[in-house]
């Protein structure tokens, strides 16, 4: 049995190489950029999801509804795979057929694609029962001004329902900066694939996993706080609840 | 993680009938039917019936793991939420930084770090290795259970704080009233009213526990998620057994949703 000043050995964590500490922290900005820009795309996705569900004719709630009962009810791991496959798939396919030969997708859109279109099911879900927490008899009152439905929207659902939404989203960012881990199982070298690779290499298991995941509860604890302000800001002028 | 949240993410309810059957949809129907038909038609499926058995112990793997890890990670959560309320400081803050630490960090990373971190470190005691658990610790699944049963006991152990914390203080009063103990009071009044208040956040939570459950594949324990991977290595198809995984966790989740229904509706409410 090692005594412990051997079992740990922090120069394996040095910025430059041979410590792996740049390799992480590359690997962590990878991790942030997916989130951000899945989590961007979700947001899109999952407004106009949101106002299909809610406005939209019968066939286009149905076909929503089925949208997020699938990412709903499979697992984002299966979800992930199918999509990085297809994905990448078709558009060879599209790109083939109109003659332009195979095109390489990077590793980087094509995760933020897979996120953003798990996030946009779960954004969905959040934002139409935000909008629906909206009271009725403002919407009529604007409706009753003359309004029309987009200023509606602009003026009065969507600064009326950020204060509903915000918990739910705020909690599909944590959502997002953890799932974009799974995007290890598919080989895309995210936070969590190259800290197996450092610590696959180094045997150091322990000192590495524990490093990242430092780095991952790092982002949680920020934006928490970042969160925390957001919701002062929008909550102003709410009655206060109880939590 | 709120309750609005959980439902967002995980399928909880399900169509009614009355409400399924509109005009719009028989069209919808029929694109659809004609949509399986060609997947079913033109796609590769000769390779069900030669795999049809694992594919069986696969599902059968991932029910055992959903139910065992929900089964131990509520137990763990029963005290996690507990000392929140009620326990002295030191306890509390353990709870709450147990519960920061888990659900700071992907569950990936954890079942990596326990199989791979602890898996490397226990070969290092000799009285580890001794000992009668060894066999056990040599294997996969262990870590499986282990990190699946944590991840679920910080999640729900959030859950049954607000749970607990949200008992009307006047049932407990009255409880006290009646001269019950501590302990009468929280098996005949606190538990139950606060697994009520739960049950549907519990019901989002063990979906989303199914949905955590395929990434015990990736150290090597052998659960439906892991069989289909076989089939696509052995057989290079790709998208057929992962079109056959998503619709076997789709029944599955329809399957727990229906059996959370038929737990909530055996308890009794006010007016219904």
């Amino acid at each position: 049995m090692a005594d412990a000043g051997s079992l740990i050995n922090w120069s394996l964590l040095a910025l430059n190489p041979p410590g792996w500490g740049g390799v992480l922290l590359g690997g962590l900005w990878q991790s942030v950029q997916i989130a951000i820009g899945g989590y961007a795309l979700g947001l899109v996705l999952g407004t106009g999801g949101a106002m299909g569900k809610l406005y939209g004719g019968p066939v286009t709630k149905d076909l929503l509804e089925v949208y997020t009962t699938l990412v709903r009810a499979v697992p984002e791991l299966v979800l992930i795979l199918i999509l990085y496959y297809a994905g990448t798939d078709v558009l060879n396919r599209l790109s083939n057929a109109a003659g332009w030969g195979p095109v390489d997708i990077s590793g980087l859109a094509a995760g933020i694609f897979v996120i953003g279109v798990v996030q946009g099911a779960y954004s969905t879900e959040v934002l139409r029962g935000a909008i629906k927490a909206v009271p009725a008899g403002q919407i009529e009152a604007a409706r009753a001004y003359g309004m029309s439905p987009v200023q509606i929207m602009r003026r009065i659902t969507l600064p009326a329902m950020l204060p509903h939404a915000i918990p739910g989203l705020s909690n599909l960012w944590l959502i997002a900066t953890k799932d974009t881990a799974l995007l290890a199982v598919v080989g895309f070298s995210e936070l969590t694939l190259v800290t197996r690779q450092a610590a696959g290499s180094t045997k150091a298991y322990l000192l590495f996993f524990c490093a990242a995941g430092a780095l991952y509860l790092m982002i949680t604890l920020v934006s928490n706080v970042l969160i925390g302000f957001i919701e002062r800001h929008y909550r102003r002028g709410m009655p206060e609840t109880v939590r | 993680m709120s309750d609005p949240t959980v439902a967002a993410m995980a399928l909880t309810e399900l169509p009614t009938k009355q409400s399924f059957f509109k005009p719009h949809r028989i069209v919808l129907m029929v694109i659809a039917a004609v949509l399986v038909f060609c997947i079913v038609w033109f796609m590769r499926w000769d390779w069900v019936p030669k795999y049809s058995g694992r594919l069986v112990y696969g599902v059968g793997v991932t029910l055992m793991l959903l139910f065992v890890t929900s089964i131990l990670g509520f137990l763990l959560a029963l005290p996690i939420g507990l000392v929140q309320v009620t326990g002295p400081w030191p306890l509390k803050m353990l709870a709450k930084g147990f519960c920061t630490i888990v659900r700071g960090t992907p569950l990936l990373l954890q079942l990596w770090l326990l199989y791979y971190g602890l898996g490397s470190l226990f070969p290092q005691f000799p009285e580890i290795r001794n000992s009668f658990l060894w066999p056990y610790l040599r294997e996969a699944w262990p870590y499986g259970v282990a990190a699946l049963t944590i991840s679920f006991a910080a999640y729900e152990g959030e859950v049954m704080r607000g749970a607990f914390a949200g008992v009307p203080p006047g049932e407990l009063e009255a409880a006290r009233a009646y001269g019950m103990s501590p302990f009468t009071v929280f098996r005949r009044i606190w538990l139950p009213r606060a697994i009520h208040r739960a049950l549907p956040t519990l019901n989002g939570e063990t979906v989303l526990q199914l949905k955590a459950t395929p990434l015990v594949a990736t150290i090597t324990v052998i659960d439906v998620y892991a069989v289909v991977s076989k089939v696509r290595q052995e057989t290079y198809i790709t998208y057929e057994p992962l079109l056959l995984l998503a619709l076997i966790y789709l029944c599955l989740t329809a399957l727990l949703v229906v059996g959370f229904r038929y737990f909530e509706s055996r308890i009794p409410t006010r007016g219904a």
